[in-house]
């Protein structure tokens, strides 16, 4: 387990990235995890950021990182799959490594996530989001991986490696480095079927009788990540402070809620890391 | 670990522990499982501040599969909390400690 650190922050974009300097300037150690492109990189034109005037996402999201990257702020590379609160501290699971801290702040902007018909019913009963948490529990049996991240080949064929009996679905070309032995099919899910347990998915064209289904998507839905998080409609409930209903556990930027604007998000990740810092000075003295 | 957790090492001894014990909480892990280590300590808080009034045990389902299997064990960390040698209530994934209070105490008498 990795030493315990001030606070974690989930999301390296401009929220994130704000979270993190704000707490590096209040003397806190912080961690930094990302898993995705920043949508803010994808915006061609950015007029309404005080001081930049007409300037591409990108060109922004560089000097954010480079900001951060000056101040000595290492990003991380992984999916958060799960957060526990402890009560006076978080563990974090990591894609499989557990990192403690004393406080968590999410920042991983808008979850387009859309759960399929069954997802939610059968999580923990066949449906899976990390296959290195869950994959033992298949060995002989029959699983389909959803691609829908970057890297879900990878665990296709660690859970092929450990003898499960993969197909893998994408609406993708098969990518050059999947496992020969894993059965590829060009498509999508559309729903999980399954009365207690996963029994098949339904690609749409054809119904494929399987044991597990693992999603492997960029993200996980936040109220997945954390048992008991109070949502506003799409988004995080925090108050004036980005605290969620979760003590210690706070969150910045488009997760909270509209308008899903840059210099909001920064504000917030401020906002958020400051008060978090504050916290801990207190609870220390 | 604290004493107060029984580690199940066969089949007989988890069948004569919930038929010996009234209550009893189960947590079914393995050693690779990473949501299970976050688990743990939780359960170890449960343990201490349930001592007395129910039993808890660990069952790794890599070494115990008869168990694993009689339980439909598809996703770990899963605790089981049995009232009488019955499953009473059963809890999937990473849960804060307060899931596992609440499943003790909407059980016990």
């Amino acid at each position: 387990m990795g030493d315990l650190v001030d606070i974690i922050i989930i999301g390296a974009g401009p929220a994130g990235l704000s979270a993190a300097v704000n707490a590096l300037t209040r003397g806190k150690t912080v961690r930094i995890f990302s898993n995705k492109e920043n949508y803010l990189t994808k915006a061609e034109q950015v007029d309404n950021h005080l001081g930049f005037y007409h300037v591409s996402g990108k060109e922004l999201m560089d000097k954010f990182k480079e900001h951060a990257e000056a101040m000595g702020i290492k990003i991380e590379e992984g999916m958060v799959v799960n957060i526990l609160p402890l009560g006076e501290s978080f563990m974090v699971n990591i894609n499989g490594e557990i990192a403690e801290s004393k406080k968590v702040i999410l920042a991983m902007g808008i979850s387009k996530i859309k759960e399929l018909p069954g997802e939610a019913k059968l999580l923990g009963s066949g449906v899976s989001y990390c296959a290195t948490c869950d994959g033992m529990l298949y060995r002989g049996k029959n699983a389909v991986v959803w691609d829908q991240s970057k890297d879900a080949w990878e665990e296709a064929n660690f859970l092929q490696s450990i003898g499960v009996n993969v197909t893998f679905i994408s609406k993708k070309p098969q990518p050059e480095n999947l496992s020969n032995d894993i059965k590829f099919i060009n498509g999508s899910i559309t729903e999980i079927i399954g009365e207690n347990t996963v029994e098949a998915i339904n690609t749409g064209n054809e119904t494929i009788n399987t044991d597990a289904v693992f999603m492997l998507r960029d993200a996980v839905a936040p109220t997945a990540l954390i048992d008991g998080l109070e949502l506003d409609g799409n988004f995080i409930n925090v108050d004036k402070h980005m605290e969620t209903n979760i003590s210690g556990l706070y969150a910045a930027g488009d997760i909270t809620g509209k308008p899903l604007q840059l210099s909001k998000a920064v504000s917030e990740g401020l906002i958020a890391a400051q008060h978090a810092a504050l916290q801990i000075d207190k609870e220390e003295n | 670990m604290t004493e107060k957790i029984k580690i199940i090492n066969n089949t007989q001894e988890f069948d004569d522990m919930i038929k010996q014990s009234r209550y009893v909480l189960v947590d079914f892990w393995a050693t690779w499982c990473a949501p299970c280590r976050m688990v743990a300590p939780v359960i170890e808080k449960i343990a201490d501040q349930y001592s007395g009034k129910i039993n808890v045990a660990k069952v790794d389902v890599d070494e115990q599969q008869e168990l694993a299997i009689r339980y439909g064990i598809q996703s770990i960390p899963t605790v089981i909390f049995f009232k009488e040698g019955r499953i009473a209530s059963k809890e999937i994934g990473v849960k804060p400690m307060s899931s596992f209070a609440r499943m003790i105490e909407s059980n016990i008498a």
